[in-house]
């Protein structure tokens, strides 16, 4: 076990991103197929919004990783889960920056400009096109698929690691665990 | 029958049909080459759809504005925002009721100069059952044989009875239908 955390900067941007994700995804599957309403209307635009968001707030996560990495690995992980914790790290921060962007360009194609909080807006990237809105659209749903796939890889591992190696590697990524250690092992 | 003379009320006639149709051809609106969009905002994203669909005449001439007149009638059922489901929805009843209105009209009653190459044309919208006063300002100019009429209007939705009130906080009342109007000068 080790005390090893990770930043208050990197924690409140991991936790702050988590929760937009859901947010942005639970919203993304629901509101596509609702009929024509000013509701919908404004479910699009959050998601939007929330896509922007998650942009902005992956960019800074990503900066900040390259000024504080990672803190040590406990003791004991095999090098091939070193190597699957880098590869599937690297691609949900990927997946972060490419989501929004895809989303957004599916926008531009199809005609509806991306007004961030109804205040900023973006500059639509593509002409008015049917051919590339009904492409960016497939290309979002699966990127965004691929995205749900690594966030319950990422939970599953945390869990096995919680409950498994009982190596307590939550208590990096919330704080006020690190204070109750895990069962002893029998 | 070579010797034969035409009939003189016959080749009159003749010759002022053609006539007739040679200027209808003049005036008539060139629908493959003209434009006509509506533009209006949605939680602050402006979002424009195309009327594909219309007919109409002009008669102008910029040294003698006072003696032009125009004549557009638009198909309110071929208006295309880009998506399938907005263009059903906004044939229905609290829109444009294309069944019931499937046609807007523009008639002008008089134009006027209103600076360098700009003009006013004063007359009544027909849209939805409701006619009201409209002033269009427009410019004019000769591109090969082809004379171009363009333009811009605010129209009020609310004033002609389109869209219902539970839109109204994410819907503007302020459309803006922008047009470019050729027809052939020979």
């Amino acid at each position: 076990m080790t005390d090893a955390r990770y930043t208050r900067t990197a924690i409140s941007l991991h936790w702050l991103i988590a929760l937009l994700i859901f947010a942005g995804w639970g919203l993304g599957y629901y509101m596509n197929d609702l009929p024509a309403s000013p509701a919908k209307l404004k479910y699009f635009n959050w998601h939007k919004w929330i896509g922007v968001t998650v942009f902005i707030l992956a960019v800074l996560r990503s900066a900040w990783l390259v000024s504080h990495p990672w803190p040590p690995w406990p003791s004991g992980v095999p090098a091939w889960q070193m190597r699957a914790a880098r590869l599937s790290h690297f691609l949900l921060y990927l997946l972060m920056l490419v989501i929004p962007v895809s989303g957004w360009l599916m926008s531009s194609a199809r005609g509806f400009q991306t007004v961030y909080l109804g205040l900023v807006p973006l500059p639509d990237l593509l002409p008015k096109n049917k051919v590339f809105g009904d492409l960016l659209e497939e290309v979002h749903r699966v990127l965004a698929y691929g995205l749900a796939g690594l966030v319950a890889i990422h939970i599953a591992a945390v869990f096995k690691h919680q409950f498994v190696d009982r190596d307590n590697l939550l208590a990096r990524m919330i704080p006020f665990l690190s204070s109750r250690s895990p069962e002893p092992r029998p | 029958m070579l010797g034969r003379r035409v009939p003189a009320w016959l080749s009159g006639s003749v010759l002022m049909a053609l006539g007739l149709a040679a200027l209808a051809a003049i005036g008539s609106v060139d629908a493959g080459k003209s434009r006509i969009s509506a533009t209006f905002r949605q939680m602050n994203v402006p979002v424009e759809g195309e009327f594909r669909t219309f007919r109409g005449t002009v008669q102008f001439d910029p040294k003698n504005p006072a003696a032009g007149s125009a004549r557009i009638e638009i198909d309110t059922g071929s208006f295309d925002i880009g998506a399938e489901e907005y263009n059903d929805e906004v044939k229905r009843k609290e829109w444009f009721d294309t069944a019931a209105h499937p046609h807007a009209l523009f008639v002008s009653s008089s134009v006027a100069p209103a600076g360098p190459n700009r003009f006013t044309a004063t007359g009544e919208l027909t849209l939805k059952g409701k006619t009201r006063e409209l002033r269009v300002p427009f410019t004019v100019r000769d591109e090969g044989s082809s004379r171009i009429y363009e333009g811009e209007v605010p129209l009020s939705r609310k004033a002609h009875a389109i869209g219902s009130a539970d839109w109204d906080d994410v819907l503007e009342d302020r459309v803006v239908v922008k047009f470019r109007v050729v027809t052939a000068t020979k």
